[in-house]
């Protein structure tokens, strides 16, 4: 049994300028232990899709089910005792840690709300998720200010992992750091998930850290999955051509000075294009794709693709 | 070929600190040189110290000759006339660089008739062929667009537009594809490399991207800590970097060809981070340095030449010891 199960999921905002769906019908399961990324564009709806899986944003249809039980019917209460096993790292660490709560505020909250009961049990936890992820025994009295920002994210994670979720879900998380100091922290989400069984949902736009560190890539366009296939299936032939022109836009030293791989803008989640929702940059667009939305299916085992022409 | 543009030993001072530390460099005409470090190498003041463009309580010292002139004796009226007309610069986020409430062709007009002597009437058929050149669909219909109405690619075009308007000689991009997606990353790269050609122009590229610098960039200059420790052809920096902070650095990024996942093991890692070579009276690099020695603690290493085009600080590289003349060329 997959850890989730998604099926057929929505999430709409409304605006002044209509309503946009920024998940439009997503399915996906991620298996116990796995490490399923989501790629794509700004706007493509990998965050509000992450988001939406434990309802931080209220899904306007479809399913999500967490070991089994069906998270969309669920009451708040229960909900609650579903979050502890499903928690988030975000981009910024700086903006989702409060600056004027010390670390041990900020690590032993989580427990409280969660009825780990006794002051000196939830310190005693949180003096040593703090040595687990590599911070100093004294950063529990310190602020979020006095630390860099590996530090903040290793705080971050600290935070997340603190009530041993089963699933964590990670938007973004090493793209606001330096590249020395990103490798330290995709190490560290490696040894943990090993060290604790995690299973993640990682979220980014970084192909080159996704080619590392997923076991399974689903890429997103204009809120719909279009190509899900294990990591080492994409990398040895990608089909869609939005992800083959994504993977070629990456600046890449075998590529000196060559043209950009597909021209035009994104566009706008307002007003996606008829038919399949690429055609407007799609190089391989005919008369079908401008009319027919592209059905999601299956190529090989374990490969899919939402592409009439895909082979 | 005479540079176009020969750094010496610039530094930045601020009252508490000395973020650019003696840097050197020099851009020709036409080319594109990468400036490649992580935040609180230096780079970005570099890039606004070549402007005049640094904050109020920061000094800058050493010389920039740039096409004749020394930039930091010139008098803040003369640096306005080369500022904006022979060298301009683009950055990260093109939304706060933009008026917004003014129309992309005020914008550009405004730049025309400061430096150029038109009238508003040719000025605006200047910004519409300037809009054309920066391949913004329709120009004379987008030239009345504000900046809301644009997407962060056509807005970043904009900001093209306006800095080559009056054809710099240099013009300096300071992240200016970070904020942007990749897809459309690529097409302004794509787009200022046709620019460089077309206009003669030199581009200084500001980044933090490895990646960007080994596809576009003729000549690399990696910075640490507010100094240059190493230079070359981004062919033979990125195949056998010399200094081991560049080595290190390639080292441990994820590589979109390399065939390496997690479950083969870890990235390589840098240890600790930048904030810690403050205070550091040696080489700054040491306290994350696999191969430091005792003697680095004590003197900031000297660039060596190892060969025209190639330079590195750091005299612990293997390769030195097989290259017959390594001469210092001073910090």
């Amino acid at each position: 049994m997959s850890l989730l199960s998604v099926d057929s999921l929505s999430t709409q905002y409304p605006g002044a300028a209509g309503t946009v769906r920024a998940v439009d019908g997503v399915s996906l399961e991620i298996a116990e232990g796995e490490t399923v990324a989501l790629v794509g564009e700004s706007g493509c709806g990998k965050s509000t899709l992450g988001k939406s899986l434990m309802r931080l944003v209220t899904p306007s249809s479809g399913r999500v089910r967490f070991q089994g039980r069906d998270v969309t019917a669920m009451s708040s209460k229960e909900l609650q005792l579903i979050r502890r096993s499903v928690q988030m790292i975000f981009q910024d660490p700086f903006a989702s840690l409060n600056p004027r709560q010390t670390i041990r505020t900020i690590l032993t909250a989580p427990l409280a709300v969660h009825g780990v009961s006794g002051r000196k049990r939830r310190e005693a936890i949180a003096a040593q998720m703090v040595e687990h992820v590599g911070l100093p025994a004294d950063a529990l009295d310190r602020f979020p200010h006095e630390f860099s920002g590996g530090q903040r994210q290793r705080i971050g994670i600290a935070r997340a992992l603190i009530l041993q979720p089963q699933l964590v879900i990670c938007d973004e998380p090493v793209s606001a750091l330096d590249l020395s100091i990103q490798a330290q922290i995709l190490n560290l989400l490696v040894e943990m998930k090993t060290e604790l069984s995690l299973s993640y949902l990682f979220i980014s736009h970084d192909l080159s850290v996704v080619r590392y560190f997923a076991d399974r890539v689903l890429v997103m366009y204009l809120g719909r999955i279009v190509e899900s296939a294990s990591t080492s299936d994409l990398w040895r032939g990608a089909k869609h051509p939005y992800t083959q022109a994504l993977l070629a836009a990456v600046p890449d030293p075998s590529r000196r000075k060559q043209a950009a791989p597909i021209t035009g803008d994104l566009p706008s989640p307002h007003n996606p294009p008829a038919g399949c929702r690429f055609h407007t940059r799609c190089p391989l667009a005919t008369d079908i794709c401008r009319t027919e939305d592209p059905t999601f299916r299956q190529l090989a085992d374990g490969h899919a693709v939402a592409c009439h022409h895909a082979q | 070929m005479a540079a176009l543009l020969d750094v010496r030993d610039l530094s930045v001072r601020f009252p508490s600190a000395e973020p650019v530390k003696g840097v050197s460099f020099t851009a020709n005409p036409g080319e594109m040189l990468a400036i490649v470090g992580e935040s609180g190498s230096g780079k970005s003041l570099t890039a606004l110290a070549l402007m005049g463009l640094l904050p109020r309580q920061a000094r800058a010292g050493g010389q920039i000759a740039f096409d004749g002139s020394d930039l930091l004796s010139l008098r803040e009226r003369d640096l306005r006339r080369i500022r904006g007309r022979d060298i301009a610069m683009i950055f990260q986020e093109p939304m706060t660089s933009l008026n917004p409430v003014l129309t992309i062709g005020d914008q550009i007009v405004e730049v025309l008739r400061i430096h150029e002597d038109l009238s508003r009437r040719h000025a605006r058929a200047r910004a519409i062929e300037l809009l054309e050149l920066v391949s913004i669909p329709e120009p004379a219909r987008r030239i009345d667009d504000y900046p809301h109405q644009l997407s962060g690619g056509m807005r970043q075009r904009v900001m093209i537009a306006i800095a080559v308007a009056c054809n710099p000689k240099l013009l300096i991009a300071d992240e200016a594809t970070t904020a942007l997606d990749v897809t459309i990353q690529a097409q302004v790269l794509q787009l200022l490399d046709n620019l460089r050609v077309k206009l003669n122009m030199a581009v200084i590229l500001i980044t933090h991207d490895l990646g960007i610098v080994a596809q576009w960039a003729d000549r690399v200059v990696v910075m640490y800590a507010g100094r240059k420790i190493e230079e070359g052809f981004p062919g033979p920096v990125f195949d056998t970097p010399y200094h081991p902070y560049t080595r290190g650095l390639l080292a441990a990024s994820p590589r979109l060809k390399a065939d390496y996942h997690y479950s083969d093991g870890p990235l390589s890692e840098i240890p600790g981070s930048i904030v810690s070579a403050s205070g550091e009276k040696g080489c700054s690099f040491r306290p994350r340095c696999p191969v430091a020695r005792p003697a680095c603690a004590f003197a900031v290493p000297e660039l060596l030449s190892v060969s025209a085009e190639r330079q590195v600080a750091c005299p612990y590289v293997p390769v030195l010891s097989e290259v017959a003349h390594v001469a210092p060329v001073g910090r």
